[in-house]
């Protein structure tokens, strides 16, 4: 123990001396939170339109209208095909509307009549959106205008249903909820694995790790010695950075946050481990800097923080299943916004102990003293 | 006091099909000061770093400090104390907090790591240093402190690998000053070395080439076994043979 703790010393001078530590520590999480959770909007507004209006009738005015004043398109241009084309191709444009000739004059005479929307769908996901907001405004007005022909009367309409909904969890469908505990995630992870690998990796780099090894430290104090300083400045920057995201985005605390420091607690075990685990097969900081961010920006783009995991194809989706980050992104979430407790997140901790044990195991056998 | 403070017989240590230390057997009595020389890639740090329970000999015996090399390497590490040429203070810690880590390590109580921080400083007249980063003290002193913390926990035996490497000789002298005081105290130096001055002031010297050992003997009588005016010559003699 205080062979330990003598290591514990030196690692904390060593890490509170280094001036680039106390930047990290206080400074990133803040950056990252106010910029990154302003950045990853999933809402996609002022979405810029061309409208085409070959009619110029009533009922395409207040199709333009209706479109126009829902927020989510703004009106470019007026314009002609040719010109709208160039501005979808130079990219002034997102979409266009065509209303084609004789549009009010097909709706009155056959009641039917099309209009033709164009989508730059360079963005995907973007597109879709698009066309769905657009869709569905358009859907609106197809409604209001049959409701008002063929049924002038309230009771004669067509049947249908109203559908009533309510967004749970998230009632105010609140992007930043969603986010800011994935980014929080991230950044424990990135002091986890980044840290502490680099933290090990140095001592070979300064040759003093041969010191030690002729010394009596044993294996495990010094690894022990070695990861328990970012765990433990890990948690702290998991508390400072939930406290930011309570002053600065009202974050709702809805489950009880020993789960989370619990789950945290055991998933740095797991980063930790990764970090050990680099360390024993690389020699130089820059090596393990380049191998540590090559697993993690795998781990982090396929975890389901900006990108569902369900939207993902099978294989990837399988592959997930051995992503500790995806498990720490679903358990902040279901415990911030929707109140989990034990029994919802206890598989997920299991998942965590099994991972935290396989890893660490693979890295001390990996860890040889004798160099 | 009688059993010798090294024994190998027939150490031997293989890469693949490169031997770096051949059958290499030799004794090393207490207190001696035992100067291991040979050229670059001769086998001497691996051997250095066998006795000292870095690697795992192909095979042979060794004991050191009465240990098995190969079953009791932890007991070995708490009775040696060892320098490697790589630097091994902590540059971004203080002079006092070196001393500190390493003392600490080797499980001295609070109270002898006081005192024996004291001493340290004042031996070497670093009190005025005592709260400044290593990384701040010139190449010489590193040397100096790095030895002193080396033997802090009274080992039996002291391991020195190229210690003064890129030092003027005055600070070497110095250095080998605290060598004789800590062998005068019954502390069993083991030190290789490119210096043929530093040869010397050995009791005992070997010569390594290509991982046997070549000659072993006081440097006088070396001498005179080749005929040569300094351990410079025998040594040329020695890995000219070689070549």
């Amino acid at each position: 123990m205080r062979t330990i703790f003598f290591i514990l010393q030196k690692e904390f001078l060593q890490i509170f001396r280094n001036k680039s530590m106390l930047p990290i520590i206080f400074v990133v999480p803040v950056v990252q939170l106010l910029v990154l959770a302003f950045a990853t909007n999933y809402e996609i507004r002022d979405l810029s339109i061309d409208i085409v209006d070959h009619d110029g009738g009533n009922w395409s005015q207040q199709l333009k209208g209706k479109l126009l004043s829902s927020g989510y398109f703004r009106l470019h241009a007026q314009t002609t095909d040719d010109q709208a084309f160039d501005d979808l191709a130079s990219n002034k444009a997102d979409l266009i509307l065509t209303i084609p000739q004789h549009f009010e004059r097909d709706l009155v005479r056959n009641s039917e009549a099309g209009v033709q929307l164009l989508v730059n769908a360079i963005n995907g996901s973007k597109a879709g959106l698009a066309a769905g907001y657009a869709q569905s405004i358009i859907g609106d007005f197809n409604r209001r205008i049959r409701l008002e022909w063929m049924a002038m009367d309230e009771d004669d309409a067509p049947s249908h249903f109203d559908m009533s909904f309510r967004y749970w969890f998230n009632p105010g469908l609140n992007y930043k909820w969603f986010m800011v505990p994935g980014i929080l995630v991230v950044l424990v992870t990135l002091i986890g694995a980044f840290l502490s690998g680099m933290n090990i990796v140095k001592e070979k780099e300064a040759g003093t790790i041969e010191q030690l090894n002729v010394t009596p430290i044993r294996k495990h104090q010094f690894i022990i010695g070695k990861l328990l300083p970012f765990w433990i400045i890990a948690l702290f920057e998991l508390a400072f950075g939930l406290t930011v995201g309570k002053l600065v985005f009202d974050l709702p605390f809805a489950g009880n946050l020993g789960w989370i420091f619990l789950f945290a607690a055991v998933y740095l075990m797991v980063m930790l481990g990764l970090g050990l685990l680099i360390s024993t097969f690389t020699e130089t900081q820059q090596q393990s800097m380049f191998v540590t961010w090559f697993f993690l920006i795998i781990c982090i783009l396929m975890s389901g923080l900006f990108t569902p995991v369900e939207s993902m194809p099978e294989w990837a989706q399988r592959i997930t299943q051995f992503n500790p980050v995806a498990y720490f992104v679903k358990v902040m979430r279901m415990v911030m916004l929707k109140g989990s407790g034990w029994a919802d997140i206890k598989m997920y901790l299991g998942i965590m102990v099994l991972f935290a044990v396989a890893v660490n195991a693979v890295a001390i056998w990996n860890y040889r003293k004798t160099v | 006091m009688t059993q010798p403070a090294i024994i190998t017989n027939v150490l031997t240590k293989r890469f693949g099909d490169f031997i770096a230390t051949n059958a290499i057997t030799f004794e090393v009595a207490q207190g001696e000061i035992f100067g291991f020389l040979g050229a670059n890639g001769a086998g001497k740090t691996t051997a250095m770093r066998m006795l000292c329970g870095l690697l795992k000999p192909s095979s042979g015996e060794a004991r050191v400090a009465g240990f098995d090399i190969y079953t009791q390497t932890e007991k070995i590490k708490q009775r040696i104390g060892y320098m490697s040429q790589k630097f091994s203070l902590y540059e971004d810690l203080t002079v006092k907090e070196n001393i500190r880590f390493y003392a600490g390590i080797y499980g001295l109580s609070n109270q002898q790591i006081r005192e024996k921080t004291a001493g340290l400083l004042a031996k070497l007249r670093m009190e005025d240093e005592a709260d400044k980063l290593v990384s701040a003290l010139p190449l010489g002193w590193k040397q100096k402190l790095s030895f002193s913390i080396a033997v802090i926990h009274e080992p039996s035996i002291v391991f020195l690998d190229e210690p003064t490497g890129g030092v003027d000789p005055i600070t070497r002298r110095q250095f080998w000053d605290l060598i004789y005081e800590s062998a005068s105290k019954g502390v069993t130096i083991f030190v290789t070395t490119h210096y043929m001055d530093e040869a010397e002031y050995c009791n005992r010297i070997s010569i390594m080439v290509d991982g046997k050992i070549r000659a072993l003997d006081t440097p006088a009588a070396l001498k005179q076994q080749f005929g040569a005016a300094t351990m410079n010559d025998v040594f040329l003699q020695l890995a000219r043979a070689k070549s």
